[in-house]
């Protein structure tokens, strides 16, 4: 098990957590659906989480910064999910709709 | 210093205690500012020696700026027309509701003083700005007609003008040896010739708006149109002269060593606006516009003066400024009791008043007459050293400037037989004795200057000399 | 307190009294302070007159300084006045003719409701002219010259409540006006060439020949077009005869006897510089003539008795100017003398007939008048021959002087002049026989209700008559011995260095040219004499004159002209400046920087849409090209 992760090369780790942003970036970027947009910025969050992970046990014992890191970013998505989700019951019970393309009101 | 705190301290209780109490007693109360210069001018011992005189300096904020007040010969004239001015605006408001007027034109008061003492670079540019409060405040309260557009045209216009000037001013900071605002300081910065053209329009620029020199003046005509009797009173009889005192006290010394590429081009939009202007004011039937035009044509001649760098000329336009605040300033009073008492400020529907108030008449004509410059009163010797001045500088220009006579005598004289000659429609309810005061005082003065110009001239004489020897300096610079 | 101030101080005292204490003061008072004001004077200046007689130096003056006007580094101008035997001259005649105008007035103006402002008018008048020919430098002319511009501004438009009046009055300023920059820039002119606008300085260095000519031309122009101004010559003069819009003891003093002559004065003081710039004195010399001759024409066509002499002084004037484009400086002043005599004179009694006849002044309305007005009849028939140049009354003398320079001087030009005096007998007599001859033609006044006027009237009328016999003796030519001629000539001379005296043309000559002058006067009365007494003829109606006299009486159609070519286009420029460049070109520059601004911050607004894609779309492509920036280069 140990093995299978050393063997992995750290540029392995770096390819998937790319394809893992791109995916909630894109996903941010082109869906309308709010839950979904959250869900991606998860997922965007998540693979940043990977990256620190990966490059702290690259470091090895010289560095566990990044592994601290992962568990602040899971906080802060915790609390962004739970003010994001918050938002998003607020403005579904105003408009009864979740797509974010309507909710252009600041811009005048 | 006194003359600053003392309208500000007026100010605040005006604020306070509200239309309490009746807007004659402030309108005394404002002469405490005359007598308070009066004062200080015995106090310090100044002498007319064309020196500044420090009456205040201290350390302000960071280095090198210090809150420097500074009065000479020329600073005297410009403070002691401002105080002067001041309470027969304050007396000249004709009704009791218009509750924070009192407390803005204190305000401005000092904020003018502010101006004309400041010896120190930011000093200038803050009261230069804080005069501009009180008067946007005054102008859009106390309206007639939409005067959101017309005042914040005013306002944005004339605050790019001021920062074209806070750019130049902090450019010359930046030059100085030891990083100072202080008027010496600043004088002492030599420039190269494009430096010195890109500083001299920044200044120039907001005082060309001020003055305002054509074709700069779009925001003039509505402003004074639309703002209330003492707005445009503020805005004519001192403010404008917040631009001229700036061009001779800032600008002229400052940009010395481009004065020459700016001489022709200011003279000739000076001379152009003298036309202009007199040109428009021929067929006004709003009074308030015709005086906006007059003034226009009035102060292009004053500019055209002192940009002619000769004693005679600048002399001849700080007595016109002095002058000029005097007229303008009993025109729109004028205006004021014409538009109160008779209805209208509109040509088309006055005339024949002259038989109802003799006594009015009289002051009215002194005024429309000194105005358009006739001997014996107090436009005469300005405008004569003026035209003199730019008809030495140039013949042609001179003879333009000079059609100013005429054409004055043609816009006064119509707006005087339109308004009080005439078998009129219009009538004039009795004005009270207590209306005519500050008219005959303004009266007095026209008169008292037409024949005795000389003693202003000898006021500022000493100044106006140091000025032209701070010009020639920093012109020679470069030669 | 030496005299020329109390000269000068008295008429001002005057005005400052009646103007701010008059209208408390009963009438008498006020109308009797504002005669003796001047009278006194005109005492004191014949005081002076007898000490310069005996003066030691004959060109000196008295000199008198109040205080510096204006004192900028080498622009200094005091306010100070001398008195030489020129301005005592002058003085004289505005003092006495004053005197006399202000006598008159108390009975003319009686009725009115203005008559103190009248009497501060009137005075402040005097003072102003005596300012002008007092004043010791070139500006202190200038402030006469405007203050008597102003003062017949004020008095033309005395019955203010008639705006016809008021436009007359503003005309006149503004006309004024424009001959008054023209001296302006006369005076800059001066003071550039010379430094300094004294007379004591100026004058000598022009007459020394430093000076170039085109400077001397120049300066000579500037101020001839002052005089133009102020003494109604062609192409300034439509004024005057609409100044006649204010009352008829104003139309007399202002208008005819003194501020109309100060053109004749300026010239004559500055004698020196004209006399050395030939072509300005051709054109002085010409426009005299023109003026002359076309106001004579005028003159001619006019019904309204005021008009008539209106155009007469015009053209009295033009044959001053004429004088002087010759050279003839005393001439000149000779002619300005009793033409003020006997112009004053005709005035005056013009304002005893209108008073007589209620305000009317149509002479068509008059005529018989003789019968009523014995006293008015004869001094105006005095002052008819004196103007037409009746054989020894004082415009003979004068009028033949002017003639004789003008026949020494140019053939063609002295022609002309005397087909110009010619016609003033034509329509002098016109007028007089059409108004005290034949009947009366008044339908709205009984012929009994004319009466003659008052002492205070009648008074006056007298002693101009008597001047205007008399006035020869001034000058009288010097054929008639040497004893009593020449008075003025010699007086004057040493004011006048330049003028050489005339070269004697032979008496015989002078003789011929005095007969056929008298032969042509004849020739008139009998004329008009059998045209408007024997036959009775009355002025035709406006509408039926013929076309050649509607052109005469609408006074060439010059004052249409210049509405059409000054006033119209004028209104015109400043509607369109107003409307088009102003609100439109300049307005709409600054305008255009707020909708430039405007439209810079709507292609912003489009990317600033609210929708929350956008922002992140442009976020991310940010990114991507800063990474991209930094990886790649």
């Amino acid at each position: 098990m140990l093995n299978i992760f050393q063997s992995l090369e750290i540029s392995h780790y770096i390819y998937l957590s790319c394809v893992l942003f791109c995916i909630g970036l894109f996903g941010v970027l082109f869906r309308r659906n709010a839950i979904i947009l959250l869900m991606c910025i998860e997922l965007m969050l998540n693979a940043v989480n990977l990256l620190f992970a990966a490059f702290s046990e690259y470091m090895g014992d010289k560095d566990a910064n990044g592994q601290m890191f992962v568990f602040f970013i899971m906080v802060v998505a915790a609390a962004e999910a739970a003010v994001g989700l918050a938002i998003l019951v607020m403005v579904y019970r105003n408009t009864r709709k979740t797509d974010v393309s309507f909710l252009d009101s600041l811009k005048d | 210093m006194e003359i600053i705190i003392l309208p500000l301290i007026l100010s605040l209780l005006a604020a306070f205690t509200g239309s309490k109490i009746n807007k004659t007693v402030w309108g005394l109360l404002s002469f405490v500012s005359l007598f308070a210069m009066v004062y200080m001018k015995q106090h310090y011992g100044i002498h007319n020696d064309g020196v500044w005189h420090n009456t205040y300096d201290v350390p302000w904020f960071s280095n090198g700026i210090h809150f420097t007040l500074g009065i000479d010969g020329l600073t005297g004239l410009m403070i002691l027309l401002t105080n002067l001015l001041v309470p027969i605006i304050i007396l000249s408001i004709q009704t009791n509701n218009q509750k924070s007027l009192i407390p803005l034109i204190l305000f401005m008061q000092a904020a003018l003083n502010g101006v004309f003492m400041a010896k120190d670079g930011l000093m200038f540019y803050i009261f230069w700005e804080l005069a501009l409060i009180p008067i946007y405040f005054i102008c859009l309260l106390y309206s007639s007609k939409d005067a959101f557009k017309t005042t914040i045209k005013f306002f944005i216009y004339t605050f790019i003008g001021s920062l074209a000037m806070l750019a130049s001013l902090i450019y010359l900071y930046l030059k100085t040896e030891n990083h100072s605002f202080a008027y010496d300081e600043l004088l002492s910065v030599q420039l190269n010739y494009s430096e010195s053209i890109w500083v001299g329009a920044g200044f120039l620029f907001a005082f060309a708006v001020k003055i305002p020199i054509f074709p700069f003046h779009s925001w003039q005509a509505n402003t004074y149109t639309n703002a209330p009797a003492q707005g445009s009173m503020l805005l004519s009889g001192i403010m404008l002269k917040m631009g001229l005192y700036g061009l001779l006290r800032w600008f002229m010394p400052m940009a010395g060593e481009s004065i020459a590429f700016f001489q022709p081009i200011v003279i000739l939009l000076a001379v152009i606006g003298i036309i202009y202007g007199a040109v428009i004011a021929i067929k006004q039937n709003d009074l308030k516009r015709l005086i906006a035009f007059s003034s226009l044509s009035h102060v292009g001649l004053i500019a055209a003066g002192f940009m002619t760098l000769s004693a005679v000329g600048i002399q001849g336009g700080v007595l016109q400024m002095f002058v000029h605040g005097i007229n303008v300033v009993a025109l729109f009073y004028i205006v004021e009791i014409i538009e109160t008492h008779a209805g209208s400020r509109e040509l088309s529907k006055l005339g024949g008043l002259a038989k109802f108030n003799r006594l009015f008449a009289a002051l009215y004509l002194i005024v429309v007459l000194g105005t358009a410059a006739v001997p014996l009163t107090n436009g005469f010797p300005g405008e004569l050293l003026l035209l003199k001045s730019v008809f030495d500088y140039n013949t042609i220009t001179g003879v333009f400037a000079g059609l100013t006579i005429i054409l004055c005598a043609v816009y006064m004289l119509r707006m005087y037989q339109f308004s009080m000659l005439g078998e009129g429609k219009a009538s004039l309810k009795e004005i009270g004795l207590m209306k005519m005061i500050p008219l005959l005082i303004l009266v007095a003065l026209v008169i008292f200057i037409g024949v005795c110009p000389q003693l202003i001239i000898d006021q500022i004489s000493p100044s106006i000399q140091k000025i032209m020897l701070e010009i020639s300096n920093s012109k020679g610079v470069l030669s | 307190m030496n005299s020329i101030g109390l000269i000068l101080g008295l008429p001002l005292a005057g005005f400052l009294i009646n103007g701010i204490f008059g209208k408390n003061l009963p009438k008498s008072i006020v109308g009797w302070l504002g005669t003796f004001t001047v009278l006194a004077s005109f005492v004191i200046a014949l005081g002076v007159f007898n000490d310069l007689r005996h003066a030691a130096i004959p060109s000196e003056g008295l000199h008198f300084k109040l205080f510096t006007f204006l004192n900028i580094e080498n622009f200094n101008v005091d306010f100070s006045f001398t008195l030489d035997r020129l301005s005592v001259m002058m003085t004289l005649i505005i003092t006495g003719i004053g005197s006399l105008i202000h006598l008159y007035s108390i009975a003319y103006m009686h009725e009115d409701e203005g008559f103190y402002k009248f009497f501060a008018y009137l005075n402040f008048f005097i003072f102003n002219m005596l300012m002008l020919v007092l004043g010791a430098n070139f500006l202190m002319l200038f402030f006469g010259w405007e203050g008597v511009g102003l003062c017949s501004y004020l008095l033309i438009g005395f019955w203010y409540k008639n705006a016809e009046y008021g436009k007359a009055a503003r005309k006149a300023f503004i006309m004024n006006r424009i001959g008054d920059l023209g001296l302006l820039m006369g005076l800059f002119l001066i003071f550039h060439q010379y430094q300094s606008l004294d007379y004591s300085i100026v004058l000598p260095k022009m007459a020394d020949g430093s000076t170039s000519q085109a400077m001397l031309t120049a300066i000579s122009m500037c101020l001839f077009v002052g005089a133009m101004g102020k003494s109604a010559q062609i192409p300034l003069y439509t004024w005057l005869p609409d100044a006649m819009a204010g009352p008829t003891p104003v139309s007399a003093l202002i208008h005819a006897a003194t501020m109309v002559t100060a053109g004749v004065y300026l010239v004559v003081r500055c004698e020196a510089l004209f006399y050395l710039s030939p072509i300005t004195n051709n054109v002085i010399l010409w426009v005299g003539l023109a003026t002359s001759l076309m106001a004579a024409l005028i003159g001619l066509k006019q019904n309204d008795i005021k008009k008539v002499l209106a155009y007469s002084t015009v053209s009295q004037l033009g044959l001053m100017f004429v004088a002087l484009g010759c050279g003839a400086y005393t001439a000149a002043m000779f002619h300005l003398a009793t033409h003020a005599f006997f112009k004053a004179l005709l005035f005056l009694g013009s304002g005893s007939v209108i008073h007589a006849m209620h305000h009317e002044q149509d002479i068509r309305q008059m005529g018989g008048l003789k019968s009523k007005m014995p006293i008015t009849y004869i001094t105006f028939l005095i002052g008819t021959l004196a103007i037409t140049g009746f054989p020894f009354l004082s415009g003979f003398f004068s009028k033949d002087e002017i003639l004789l320079a003008a026949f020494d001087h140019n053939k063609i030009v002295y022609v002309l002049s005397v087909i110009s005096a010619t016609i003033t007998g034509l329509y002098m007599f016109r007028m007089f026989f059409v108004t005290f001859h034949g009947t009366y033609r008044n339908h709205h006044h009984s012929f009994d209700k004319v009466h003659e006027s008052p002492w205070q009237m009648s008074l006056p009328l007298m002693i101009l008559a008597v001047l205007s016999v008399l006035g020869g003796l001034l000058n009288l030519p010097s054929y008639l011995g040497h004893n009593v001629s020449m008075k003025l000539s010699h007086w004057l001379a040493p004011i006048l260095p330049m003028a050489e005296s005339h070269a004697e043309m032979s008496h015989n000559t002078e003789f011929m040219l005095v007969g056929l002058v008298v032969l042509l006067f004849v020739l008139v009365v009998l004329y008009t004499r059998n045209k408007y007494v024997s036959k009775n003829a009355v002025p035709e109606e406006d509408a039926l004159t013929p076309s050649t006299g509607k052109v005469l009486a609408n006074k060439f159609y010059v004052d249409e002209l210049y509405d059409m070519v000054f006033v119209k286009p004028l209104e015109l420029l400043s509607s369109l400046v107003d409307n088009m460049i102003d609100s439109k070109l300049i307005g709409g520059l600054i305008a255009g920087v707020s909708t430039l601004l405007l439209a810079i911050s709507g292609l912003n607004k489009k990317i600033q849409n609210g929708n929350i894609e956008y922002y992140l779309t442009f976020m991310v492509l940010a990114l991507a090209l800063f990474l991209g920036f930094n990886l790649f280069f």
